[in-house]
């Protein structure tokens, strides 16, 4: 990894995305990154929007807020869109729940419908880990299989069928993003 | 030992749980709430004493009791509640009773907001406590740091026998961040002064007290403090240089403030900028010489601070008509970006802007 990754999780609040940016951030951890992971703390609930700001660096301290700069967008709902895309930089990625958001298809747009994914496997609160699964293959630099270690370390306590469910949808989402990408 | 992911309110809670503190009292406010939601679980684990008091004022209190008891003794609070605190800090500033306390700073005045803000420079290092006294104060920048400054406090505290004061913002006590603890205990001194009931072995009682109705016994203990802040002064200022060796121009920050500041030296390299940084970890001490030092061949300063200019203040006592200080500031919950910082250095390296006021 030359450049700090500046990633984005936004969209409503009981998605999921503060999750989702935490276990990227829990990853980057484990592999000896500076990271931070600073969520948006205002009068935020259920139904209102929600979002984090995730920097992972080699080794040199970064701002923990994202400003200009932003490498990756992972944007759940319109609002989330709108709010945060023109912050990207010119090369950065935007993911898009599609059912949630309208496509614009440019050149670094991944556009997956993670609802749908999560209907596959039967589990709508899954959503969150198919576009977890989406988001690690574009960012480019973890392996697939560490993503599904940190779902399990994460949710441990979670019944095994729910913990099977994510560990699936990650799946789905991962290999939603390799199409979309191919 | 293994990092962890933690949050920076979680990392203070635990890091005072290691470093050996004993009791804890205070009152949930935002955005410092799993601070003490951390010390209310974990602390009775450990044996330790957890109170959730009724006020802000009663946990001050409670601490200026279990600090004349001898304890290791922590509160917590945010801007507003730090306020009510004030009248405690002095209290125990005046009675020499050592304590922790973590300030995570949201915006004000009043209730104002539970964003993030630095706007409480004045209150934790000049006070809002009656009297002549001094707090310590350590202003970390990360959450490994606000973890390390809370142990280290405790032992300012007992060293000193005063106040020390751990002042993060609100980014600081919500964004994670790996972290390592230490769980090292720190050593405990004696305290042949507190009052802890043993006075049956003793030939005395011990009594924790403030108040001196003679004026030459007050003027007396006012000059023992004076003395007292003096040693702090010289031995326990801290400050971090980055890159401020040849450069010109220099940004003078803490907190997070520090860490965007970072991102703008960065910019300013890419343009051809040399821009240095001088990071403040005490910010009471006050590291004078230190500044003086790092900026004696610069052109100009910025300080950079989420208020609406008040660290600036004491800058400018500093290095008044030695170097051209500017400012730039945001309030209200909002957090600059580091190329608003860029262009007020651009704009202001010429001809800053003089608020006289300030």
């Amino acid at each position: 990894m030359e450049h700090p990754i500046k990633l984005v999780c936004a969209g409503f609040g009981g998605q999921g995305v503060l999750t989702v940016g935490q276990l990227v951030a829990m990853i980057a951890m484990k592999k000896n990154y500076l990271v931070s992971w600073m969520p948006s703390y205002g009068p935020e609930m259920r139904g209102g929007t929600a979002n984090c700001h995730v920097v992972i660096s080699k080794d040199k301290q970064q701002s923990p807020i994202i400003s200009n700069d932003m490498t990756h967008l992972l944007a759940m709902n319109q609002l989330a869109k709108d709010k945060f895309k023109d912050q990207l930089t010119q090369d950065g990625v935007c993911i898009i729940h599609k059912a949630l958001v309208k496509q614009e298809n440019y050149h670094h747009e991944l556009a997956i419908d993670f609802s749908a994914l999560a209907s596959e496997v039967d589990n709508i609160k899954t959503a969150n880990m198919a576009a977890f699964g989406s988001l690690m293959v574009a960012l480019e630099i973890f392996d697939i299989e560490e993503g599904e270690a940190i779902i399990k370390e994460r949710f441990s306590a979670l019944d095994p069928k729910m913990l099977q469910d994510n560990i699936k949808a990650y799946h789905l989402g991962v290999d939603a993003a390799r199409l979309a990408m191919s | 030992m293994s990092k962890i992911l933690m949050k920076g309110n979680e990392a203070i809670a635990q890091a005072a749980i290691h470093a050996g503190c004993e009791a804890f009292f205070g009152y949930p406010i935002t955005p410092q709430n799993e601070l003490i939601e951390h010390m209310a679980k974990h602390m009775p684990r450990h044996g330790r004493v957890f109170v959730q008091a009724e006020s802000e004022v009663a946990a001050i209190n409670m601490v200026y009791g279990a600090a004349g008891a001898g304890g290791l003794v922590m509160t917590s609070s945010s801007s507003p509640g730090i306020a009510l605190k004030q009248e405690g800090i002095s209290y125990c500033a005046g009675a020499e009773l050592g304590c922790v306390i973590v300030a995570i700073s949201r915006s004000g005045p009043g209730l104002g907001g539970i964003l993030p803000g630095q706007a409480d420079y004045h209150q934790a290092v000049k006070g809002g406590g009656n009297g002549d006294y001094r707090v310590i104060v350590l202003a970390p920048n990360s959450v490994q740091e606000a973890a390390d400054m809370v142990q280290q406090a405790f032992v300012l505290a007992q060293k000193y026998r005063n106040p020390v004061m751990v002042l993060a913002d609100g980014v600081i006590g919500q964004m994670m961040e790996p972290v390592e603890i230490s769980k090292t205990p720190i050593e405990i001194l004696p305290k042949e002064w507190a009052a802890n009931g043993n006075h049956q072995q003793r030939q005395h009682r011990n009594i924790i007290n403030s108040l001196y109705l003679n004026p030459n016994e007050l003027e007396a203990h006012n000059r023992k403090l004076m003395e007292k802040y003096k040693t702090i002064a010289a031995n326990e200022t801290q400050v971090e240089l980055i890159n401020v060796d040849h450069a010109e121009i220099g940004i003078i920050a803490y907190g997070t403030s520090s860490r965007i500041s970072l991102a703008a030296i960065d910019i300013a390299k890419s343009q051809g900028l040399d821009v240095g940084l001088i990071r403040l970890k005490t910010l009471w001490p006050f590291p004078y010489k230190e500044i003086l030092e790092a900026t004696k061949h610069m052109k100009f300063v910025l300080v950079a601070e989420l208020s609406m200019g008040q660290l600036v203040q004491d800058v400018k006592g500093v290095l008044n008509n030695i170097v051209k200080v500017g400012y730039y500031g945001r309030a209200g919950g909002n957090i600059f970006q580091p190329e608003e910082l860029m262009e007020a250095i651009q704009t202001q390296m010429k001809e800053p802007e003089h608020d006289y006021y300030i």
